[in-house]
Order: structure tokens, then C-alpha cells, then sequence
């Protein structure tokens, strides 16, 4: 296996200006090659973000616009924010927390804790429902228990919560614990040697060396957090106004034939993908150009 | 950036966090999880055999499996392709091309489900052109390799990005000087170099497909032994309150999820060990330590 030892950054741009022959495609193939490249992308990627749109206003914009005012499309909404509002906050407090454990310390049983963080990812969303009916639902480990004490889990709100959590679990996590490594101990390290307490380390030196990764954890939790639609459905029973999210409710406009409601419903969650996107390419901009300039972070932090 | 914290360290909040770390983890994963098998060890052998042998069982294992490699194999090809005309060629619009390549990990399943049926039946976009050609899209089999090529989209492309930006082109000058023409240099330096990193997105692309349920429900029809797939399975068994069977179905797709994620584990060992010589960890930071951390 070759290994590589020329910096990256430089290698490209001298390498195509060397020799171009060696390690270029005749212009016909580059050609034919992105062609086929960009039409796979348009059949799967721009269309159905294009369908989603053009459906939602094929009768108008103000058939659009009225499909925000059914009761039942507010309510889902206002759930929808609310499972995210919980379960995002909850998640990157973890996130947070693991990273530093994970990032700033060794131990035994490291690399098990990672993979485990990751399980949820691996886990199929309608198993990731399911494992929670078979704890709080009337026939699980403690259904007895919570229905005797008037408690409802499943099929009500705290389990749409509950599921939402379960699937967003590692996303934070999963975005810092790399970051956090690659920063070293040893900012934390001086900070704290100058007398700066625990705290005031994490929040004036290690936060702010993560920050762009720590909002990309941030949006595509919640961008998965609002969209989340196998482990919400297995969980919610599907009541109208009560316990249905946004996507379980597109699911039941579209079912009922109502394709520009349950279309435009849909926009609001693809314009929130895209949304995820723009952060993102942000982001990775952003943590470019403060990698260009490493020698001012160091100067930049007092502490 | 060279990792040396073998020592002990000085640093403060480490009982704390772990400390918050595992309980959180036992509480909303392990725990929940752990219950699964709990549930499924109350039935008894026979039955539970009887549950997942079971000939619709079967078919949807078949189902989900067959069009999930089906997707992934075209996810390896074409993500390969993409990958390559990211990197190596420039035309107008690659930036935004290549920012949009994510998002099957950001549109919720339910979007891309409608959004995808609604392109594939037969007054779609492209489903009015494959009809007077014979080809059911929406509501067969070949539906489901739709939705599920969508949902894996992005894991080759972008496991085999940053190798093949890493690549030194040397490599290629010199066996082009050696006189190797273009194909071979593809085949014998290129490929070889990009492949455990394809076979990983590979993997990844499958499992994520083997257990993807939002997108697939609207596209397939869901007509038992022929387009149901095996999350849909436990959905109906749970609709018909049948938790035992449920759970049985739940366990046997467990059980392949975490042989799937343990194959990712030394697929992605074997990728940066190939890449670099060095650790897992490190080949991750030397990477892009903001592509998304590869979601199932």
C-alpha cells in the first residue's frame, strides 16, 4: 500500500502543473465521466429535493400557505420543536461530556465506549421505537408499574421524546470527540498552571478551539431530531393534534391523498436540510481558514 | 499532531464526565437495548424459531437484504465515480454539487419517501418514461433499491473523498513513466489505494439501508412476501399487539446490525492502517475532522 508523505496541500496544484499527462483523462473522458456523475446526482439528490418543492406550490401560493393553518399541522409543528428542543440540549450535554472523557483522558475500555456511543447509528429506527415500547408499554418491563400510577409513556409525548434521543444520541458526541483529540492537552494544560479553575478552562480554551464543530454537531442532531420518522412512529399511535410529529403527520396527509399540505409540510423540513447543508459548508470554511493560521489561536488565548 | 497523553494527566472533570457518560449511555441505550433480549428470552425456543423462520419473515429478510446490497453496489460504483470527478476535475457548480452529496444524511426519511414515490409512479417525472417501457418503479422491488441508493448516497463518496485527495499523484507519475497507461495506472495504484475506504462506505451504505424503514414504506407498496421489508414487519406485528414476535424479528436484526458495525470497526482499521501505518484515531483527525461522522 503506498503511503503518502508530500504535504497534501501542495502536492495538487504542482502536480497538475507538472505533468498533466501522466495523470490526467483525455478531455473526452473527464467529460463522459462527470456527465454520468452529475446525472446520477440530478435522478437522486436534485430531484426529489426539486419534487418536494414544485409539489407543495403546484396550486398556489396560497394553498401552500393554508396548509400551515390546519390545527393539526401547528400541533405537529409545535411537538415536532418541542421533541427537538429537549432531546438536542440533552444530547449535547453528553456529547460534550463524553468528549472530554473520551478526548482529554486515556483509560481501559476506551475504544468499547466509542463503539457504543455509536450503537444507536447501527440500530434500525424502528428497533430503536420498539426497545422502548417493550420497557414502558402496557405489556413491557413496566407497564404494570406506570399504568397503576397513571403514567403514559408510550403512545404520548415523553416516548416521542424518549425515541428522539435514542436516535440522535451519538451526533454531538461523534463530532467532538475527534475534534477535542486533535487539540492536544496542552492549552488546558497552561491554562490551568496558571490558575484558571476547571470551568473556566472549558469554556475560554477548549470550547472555543471546537466551536465550528460544535455547531455542526449541534444542527445535524436537530436536523435529524425533526426528521426522525421510524422510531417516532412505532412510539406515538399516531393521534392527530396530540401525538403525531411533523413527519408522521406528512405521512397521514400523503396517505389521505393531500399531497400539497403534506408536501408543503415536507418543504419546511427539506428547507431545514438545506439549511443543515449551508451550516455545514460554513463551518468546514470556517475551521479552514482557522487552521490557516494556527499561530494566532495560540497567541489569541490568554486564559 | 501527534497524539502522546500516554501519562497521567493533570486535567480536571475526568470522574465527572465519565461518570455522566456511561450512566447516560446505560440509561437511554444500553439498558433499552438489554430489555430487547430480556423480552425475546421470555419465549421459548421453538417458538422463537418458529417466529423467525417463518416464510413471510423470510421473504422480508430476503427483501431487505437482496435490495440493500443491490443499493449499496450501485452506492460503491457510482460513489466511487462521484468521488472521483470531485476530486480530480473541476466544472461549474462542483462546490455546491459537492455540499449537496449530503443530503440523504439531513432530508428526513418521510421527505425522501414521498418525494422519491412521487418522481417513480406512473405519472411521475421519470416514472411516466418507464412505463411504456414496462419497468414498475414505484410499488416494486426496484423501488426499494431506489430509496434505499438515496439513503446510502453519501457514504461512499465520502469515505473515498479524502483518501483520494491524500493520494500523491508521484505515485502515478512514476508508473506513468514506467509506461503504464491510464486504465492500469487506475487499476493497479489508484484503486488499490482507495479500496478499503470504498469497502467500508460500502458496508456502511448497506447497513444503513438493511435497517431504514421511512423512506422505503412509501415506495414499495408493502405487499407481504413481495415488497416487505423486515422493519415493516415488526411495525405489523406490533399493530397486531404480537410483541413476542415483534421482539423475535427485532433480535434477528439486531444481531446483524452489530455484525455489521463490527465489520465497519475493522473495515475502517484496515482502511487507515492501509492509508497511513498509524492509529485509527489519528487517521481520523488527518482526515476532514468535519465530514460527518458517518451516520447509520
Amino acid at each position: 500500500m503506498a503511503r503518502t508523505i508530500t504535504l497534501r496541500t501542495t502536492s495538487r496544484s504542482a502536480a497538475t502543473s507538472v505533468a498533466q499527462g501522466a495523470t490526467l483523462e483525455s478531455p473526452w473522458v473527464r467529460w463522459t465521466l462527470t456527465s454520468i456523475a452529475i446525472v446520477f446526482l440530478g435522478l437522486f439528490l436534485f430531484m426529489p429535493l426539486a419534487v418536494v418543492f414544485v409539489s407543495a406550490f403546484g396550486k398556489g401560493i396560497a394553498a401552500y400557505f393554508a396548509s400551515f393553518r390546519e390545527p393539526d399541522a401547528l400541533a405537529a409543528i409545535r411537538l415536532t420543536l418541542l421533541a427537538a428542543g429537549i432531546a438536542v440540549p440533552m444530547n449535547l450535554v453528553f456529547g460534550v461530556a463524553a468528549a472530554w472523557a473520551i478526548a482529554k483522558f486515556e483509560f481501559i475500555g476506551k475504544s468499547l465506549l466509542i463503539t457504543l456511543i455509536d450503537l444507536p447509528f447501527s440500530v434500525s429506527p424502528v428497533v430503536s421505537g420498539l426497545v422502548y415500547v417493550l420497557i414502558f408499554g402496557l405489556q413491557g418491563l413496566l407497564g404494570p408499574w406506570l399504568r397503576a400510577h397513571d403514567i403514559k409513556i408510550i403512545f404520548a409525548v415523553p416516548g416521542i421524546v424518549l425515541a428522539t434521543i435514542f436516535v440522535t444520541f451519538p451526533f454531538v458526541a461523534r463530532e467532538l470527540i475527534p475534534l477535542i483529540q486533535a487539540q492536544g492537552n496542552d492549552e488546558e494544560e497552561a491554562a490551568l498552571t496558571l490558575g484558571a479553575s476547571g470551568w473556566q478552562t472549558f469554556f475560554r480554551v477548549t470550547l472555543p478551539n471546537v466551536k465550528w464543530g460544535l455547531v455542526y454537531g449541534v444542527i445535524i442532531c436537530n436536523a435529524r431530531a425533526m426528521g426522525e420518522f421510524g422510531a417516532v412512529s412505532v412510539v406515538s399511535g399516531h393521534i392527530r393534534g396530540l401525538t403525531n410529529t411533523m413527519p408522521l403527520h406528512i405521512e397521514i396527509l400523503y396517505n389521505e391523498y393531500q399531497f400539497v399540505p403534506a408536501f408543503a409540510v415536507a418543504s419546511l423540513l427539506a428547507l431545514l436540510a438545506l439549511l443543515t447543508l449551508v451550516v455545514k459548508s460554513v463551518v468546514e470554511w470556517k475551521s479552514q481558514q482557522d487552521l490557516k493560521e494556527p499561530e494566532e489561536d495560540w497567541s489569541v488565548e490568554p486564559a | 499532531m501527534a497524539i502522546t497523553l500516554k501519562k497521567r494527566s493533570i486535567l480536571p472533570g475526568f470522574g465527572l464526565t465519565l461518570g455522566f457518560t456511561l450512566s447516560y449511555l446505560a440509561l437511554i441505550v444500553l439498558i433499552p437495548l438489554s430489555a430487547t433480549f430480556l423480552k425475546a428470552s421470555t419465549v421459548t425456543w421453538t417458538r422463537f424459531w418458529q417466529t423467525i423462520s417463518d416464510p413471510r419473515a423470510v421473504a422480508s429478510y430476503r427483501i431487505s437484504f437482496g435490495a440493500s446490497l443491490i443499493a449499496a453496489l450501485i452506492n460503491l460504483v457510482f460513489g466511487l465515480l462521484v468521488a472521483w470527478v470531485l476530486v480530480r476535475y473541476t466544472f461549474p457548480g462542483k462546490r455546491l454539487v459537492d455540499s449537496l452529496v449530503d443530503l440523504p444524511f439531513a432530508l428526513p426519511t418521510a421527505v425522501a419517501g414521498i418525494a422519491l414515490t412521487t418522481i417513480y409512479s406512473s405519472h411521475g417525472w421519470v416514472g411516466r418514461y418507464l412505463e411504456p417501457l414496462g419497468i414498475k418503479a414505484a410499488y416494486s422491488p426496484l423501488g426499494i433499491v431506489i430509496a434505499l441508493t438515496f439513503i446510502g448516497l453519501p457514504f461512499v463518496v465520502r469515505t473515498v473523498q479524502p483518501v483520494l485527495e491524500d493520494l500523491d499523484k508521484d505515485v502515478e507519475e512514476a508508473a506513468s513513466s514506467l509506461g503504464a497507461n491510464r486504465l492500469q495506472i487506475f487499476t493497479r495504484v489508484i484503486l488499490p489505494a482507495i479500496l478499503p475506504a470504498a469497502l467500508t462506505g460500502f458496508t456502511m451504505a448497506f447497513a444503513r439501508a438493511v435497517g431504514e424503514y421511512g423512506s422505503v414504506v412509501f415506495i414499495s407498496g408493502n405487499m407481504p412476501m413481495r415488497t416487505e421489508i423486515t422493519p415493516l414487519l415488526i411495525i405489523t406485528k406490533l399493530d397486531q399487539y404480537d410483541y413476542a414476535g415483534a421482539t423475535a424479528i427485532a433480535v434477528v436484526m439486531l444481531v446483524a446490525s452489530f455484525t455489521l458495525l463490527l465489520a465497519i470497526n475493522l473495515l475502517q482499521k484496515w482502511s487507515s492502517r492501509g492509508q497511513r501505518g498509524e492509529s485509527r484515531e489519528e487517521a481520523v483527525i488527518a482526515g476532514n475532522p468535519l465530514e460527518p461522522s458517518f451516520v447509520q
